[in-house]
């Protein structure tokens, strides 16, 4: 007991002197240069528009698992989610041409991609899935995102412990082939639990990237001033990093 | 000449402290979803081959369940770690060291000489007989160094979704991403047994001359 008392004691104050580096300024630093060379790393080693595995429809898992928030807790999205949302806007804004609205209708009258491709979520679970809708790149397309944008910013009509939820990706993930607006789920209209209408499918990085509910799309030069600055809901309130590809 | 290279003490120091922070970080990544699967997907009880007990906070890094600060402790030293063994390898060839001091001979894959290696150790005899180390410890050595810690990196790559697009065929050899995060846990635990194996080894075979001699290089004996 003596000798595993001894061990305990130990890591716990080597975990205690890892808190330490990591709360001081040098090792918050080196922690994220570190998360920024893994994505140098990955753009290097993989080609900007090189895909995500796509599978067949005999591989998807049995069913697709909801996680975080699994609706939207308020009287305009339930009357939507009975009546399949015939009022439900997506804006494209910002630093863009032509600001847009879609409805539903739009969105599905847009050409289509559909891919089966594997959710990978942080917490190490995975799930695989048939998704349906336009790229991305389709509707920044029409607006005519500006020069000067560098992000894509995700805005949802979902709350996680009462604060909005939102995301962000920059323009090598926005232009991908598999980044698309996602309003089908293995061939019906995407579930509540996984966002419906919309939402975003990013297959190079990890689950909360893809946000649900997805309300607008708005082209940004930064993401300093946006909600908590660092591009994301668990990004400002957990640490999560903003390049989830690992 | 001396006992320990440089770069063999260097190279040990580093990845120890490196392999201690990815083992206990990674036990708190396990914290967030405590079960594995075979196969590409997985997330029910019902599919899992294996469900894994909450480690406590005393062996995690941080001492409390915080999935993003372990992901970046896991995310940091993973630097290091790939590129001191890659390191390692690249000296351990070019000099020879591994030729001449960790391979085995087929003299010694004959079960009589395994059992009589076997033998010396229960009796606390740690002798060489002229040769660096000896069978179990080249065997040991050989297991770490070239199949446990590199199938470390590589199962933790092919579970990165950044990364597969540029590898798909390292998720693929691995039998999926669920596979691949099995494999990195059940190596994990192999890497912790050897540790915790070598640790008890260093203590019973004169562990101040041992430290001493990782540290400072030692001498070759005669």
């Amino acid at each position: 007991m003596k000798r595993r008392n001894l061990i305990a004691g130990m890591a716990g104050l080597f975990a205690a002197g890892c808190s330490k580096v990591a709360d001081s300024k040098a090792g918050s630093a080196l922690l994220s240069a570190a998360e920024d060379w893994h994505r140098k790393a990955h753009r290097a080693l993989a080609n900007r528009q090189a895909l995500a595995p796509e599978f067949t429809r005999a591989d998807l898992s049995p069913t697709f698992r909801g996680n975080g928030s699994k609706t939207v807790d308020t009287p305009f999205y339930r009357e939507q989610l009975a009546s399949g949302f015939p009022d439900w806007r997506l804006e494209v804004t910002g630093l863009v041409a032509t600001p847009l609205t879609f409805s539903l209708d739009n969105i599905r009258r847009l050409p289509q991609r559909t891919q089966i491709t594997r959710h990978d979520c942080v917490e190490g679970w995975s799930a695989i899935g048939e998704w349906t809708g336009p790229q991305l790149s389709l509707l920044l397309d029409a607006a005519g995102v500006l020069p000067e944008a560098n992000f894509i910013v995700f805005r949802c009509a979902d709350s996680l412990y009462d604060r909005s939820y939102y995301e962000s990706i920059d323009m090598v993930d926005a232009y991908h082939p598999q980044t698309i607006v996602a309003h089908m789920l293995n061939g019906e209209p995407l579930p509540e639990k996984n966002g419906a209408p919309l939402r975003m499918r990013v297959e190079r990085q990890l689950g909360y990237k893809h946000p649900k509910y997805l309300t607008a799309i708005e082209a940004v030069a930064t993401l300093e001033g946006i909600e908590g600055g660092k591009g994301g809901f668990w990004e400002d309130q957990y640490g999560y990093q903003w390049y989830a590809g690992i | 000449m001396k006992h320990h290279s440089l770069l063999t003490r260097l190279w040990h120091w580093l990845n120890a402290l490196c392999v201690i922070v990815l083992f206990m970080s990674g036990l708190n990544i396990s914290n967030a979803h405590r079960y594995l699967y075979w196969g590409n997907y997985g997330f029910d009880l019902a599919d899992a081959w294996l469900a894994v007990p909450r480690f406590p906070g005393w062996m995690t890094i941080p001492g409390y369940y915080d999935l993003a600060g372990a992901r970046g402790w896991h995310m940091l030293m993973a630097w290091p770690f790939a590129l001191g063994l890659l390191a390692m390898w690249i000296a351990m060839l070019l000099s020879r060291h591994f030729w001449r001091d960790l391979r085995t001979t087929r003299a010694e894959w004959k079960p009589a000489a395994i059992w009589r290696n076997i033998v010396q150790h229960m009796k606390l005899d740690f002798s060489h007989a002229g040769a660096k180390y000896n069978f179990l410890q080249k065997l040991a050595y050989g297991l770490v160094l070239g199949v446990f810690l590199p199938l470390m990196i590589f199962t933790g790559m092919a579970i990165s979704p950044g990364l597969e697009p540029a590898a798909p065929w390292l998720v693929e050899i691995f039998g999926g991403r669920q596979s691949a995060r099995s494999i990195h846990f059940i190596l994990a635990w192999g890497t912790c047994a050897f540790f915790l194996v070598h640790i008890a080894l260093v203590l019973l075979s004169g562990p101040v001359g041992q430290l001493r001699d990782m540290i400072t290089g030692g001498r070759r004996e005669a």
